[in-house]
């Protein structure tokens, strides 16, 4: 009984919370991701959601740093926190790309249990002249939690005036967003949350705008993008089989929901035709412009023309212009 | 190679070209598997260990690829990968009858597909395998064992 009472009150405690957020767009989001970026926004603003940029912020360590010196890495994402913790006041940081969302999880953790990694922040943070983050003072979440807790299923469906009705979608949420498992403990905790083996937020926001999701076995598979400049050919392998995958599961569009995924998906399918002779048509959409575009944003206003590949003949043959 | 594998990498590849080319039937489940298991065994022994023969789950896949996950994390990108190949053996082998088996059987192949591409390519970046003759570990502990003679 007590479950049932309080649950909603849990609801409404995150729909209130996540309403107003720091918004931290990370490095790639100002570059090859920037159709992203522009999409987030937008699609933020359109659903009355207000977000504030982390003031000054800078990278989150991404694979560089933390290759060299995991602690480094850590420090660098705990600067962002302690931005909009101890200056911006803000409780929660939204971040859309999946690379910054792991590194801050992560620090996160690591702050929590770790006390080598306590002292080095402190350390770095002091030497740096402000405030040392303390773990807890802020929570990270994705963009997917944003949307999905604020507006929710129900929420987008009142508000859908070009549904996706007709267009098949194989959701890709990269390897990433779930792993490791242990620095994400709000998800696999039961019903309404989301699943690290299985994960399923964008699935439900974009059937909520009307997409008919395909069954997509690779969702969390893992696309290359750490080998794009090591080893381009294992990118281009492992994308191409992603996209005939996708493709053979009867999809028209990936949906993405990280920017170096998306990118990696984008150039490594014009790769893979041109190197390897593997043609596809599959196209690839961030969810975030895709959701844009089913409340009635104009592509253009969802960084459509920022994509590298171009998806406007296909959006306007669904009705979505 | 320590675990008696037939098959190279090379080789593995080229069957599951083979299989995924082919109209798709419930009854390539057990060789895709048994594909999946290999390419880890690969791995495996190219980190210098012997491949388990114990099963996590019901699925000796499974096991050997935490044994290849063993202190190397980013090994786990690939986790998700095996369990969908796991889960896809079951859909097939337990519904075989199934109005979707054919569908099932071709996703089963590209998934296998890309745990080897994954593999293949992380034993080719980190130079492990038989890109180079002979698995780094290996070739260093040879390389030991002359010096010392």
């Amino acid at each position: 009984m007590s479950d049932k009472k309080t649950e909603p009150r849990k609801e409404m405690a995150k729909k209130e919370k996540y309403a107003e957020v720091a918004y931290y767009p990370g490095c790639a989001l100002e570059g090859s991701g920037h159709a992203y970026n522009r999409s987030t926004k937008a699609l933020g603003s359109a659903l009355g959601l207000k977000i504030k940029e982390v003031e000054n912020w800078n990278c989150c360590g991404a694979m560089e740093v933390k290759n060299i010196d995991p602690k480094i890495q850590t420090y660098l994402s705990s600067r962002v926190m302690s931005i909009a913790a101890n200056k911006m006041k803000m409780d929660v940081v939204m971040v859309p790309c999946n690379g910054c969302y792991h590194n801050l999880k992560k620090a996160e953790y690591d702050l929590a249990n770790d006390e080598k990694t306590v002292e080095v922040v402190g350390r770095l943070s002091n030497k740096a002249g402000h405030e040392t983050y303390q773990a807890g003072q802020v929570e990270t979440i994705h963009a997917l939690d944003w949307v999905k807790e604020t507006i929710g299923e129900e929420g987008l469906k009142e508000r859908v005036k070009n549904s996706l009705k007709g267009i098949k979608i194989a959701n890709y949420y990269g390897c990433m967003y779930t792993r490791p498992r242990h620095i994400f403990p709000e998800k696999d905790a039961g019903p309404g949350s989301e699943s690290t083996s299985k994960p399923h937020f964008m699935d439900d926001l974009l059937e909520a705008a009307g997409a008919e999701n395909v069954d997509f076995p690779l969702k969390t598979a893992c696309c290359g993008g750490a080998h794009t400049l090591s080893d381009s050919d294992t990118s281009t392998l492992l994308v191409s089989n992603i996209l005939q995958t996708a493709e053979d599961a009867g999809a028209e569009v990936i949906a993405t929901e990280c920017p170096t995924c998306h990118s990696g998906l984008e150039m490594h399918q014009i790769r893979a035709e041109k190197v390897l002779g593997i043609k596809t048509n599959v196209k690839i959409i961030y969810f975030t412009q895709l959701l844009g575009m089913a409340i009635g944003l104009k592509p253009k206003k969802v960084g459509l023309h920022e994509n590298i590949s171009n998806s406007f003949d296909f959006v306007k043959k669904k009705g979505l212009v | 190679m320590r675990s008696g594998h037939s098959n190279s990498v090379a080789d593995i590849g080229l069957r599951l070209d083979e299989l995924i080319a082919k109209p798709p039937a419930a009854a390539d489940a057990a060789e895709l598997l048994t594909l999946g298991e290999e390419i880890l065994e690969h791995w495996v022994v190219a980190k210098g260990n012997e491949p388990t023969q114990e099963q996590r789950e019901g699925f000796r896949l499974l096991a050997l690829h935490r044994q290849g996950a063993d202190k190397d994390p980013s090994f786990n990108a690939c986790r998700e990968t095996c369990r969908e190949l796991a889960y896809h053996y079951n859909l097939l082998t337990q519904q075989a009858d199934h109005p979707d088996t054919e569908q099932r059987a071709r996703m089963m192949g590209w998934v296998a597909r890309h745990l080897h591409l994954f593999i293949s390519g992380k034993m080719e970046v980190q130079q492990l395998g038989d890109f180079c003759c002979a698995s780094r570990p290996l070739r260093e502990k040879v390389d030991e064992e002359m010096t010392a003679q």
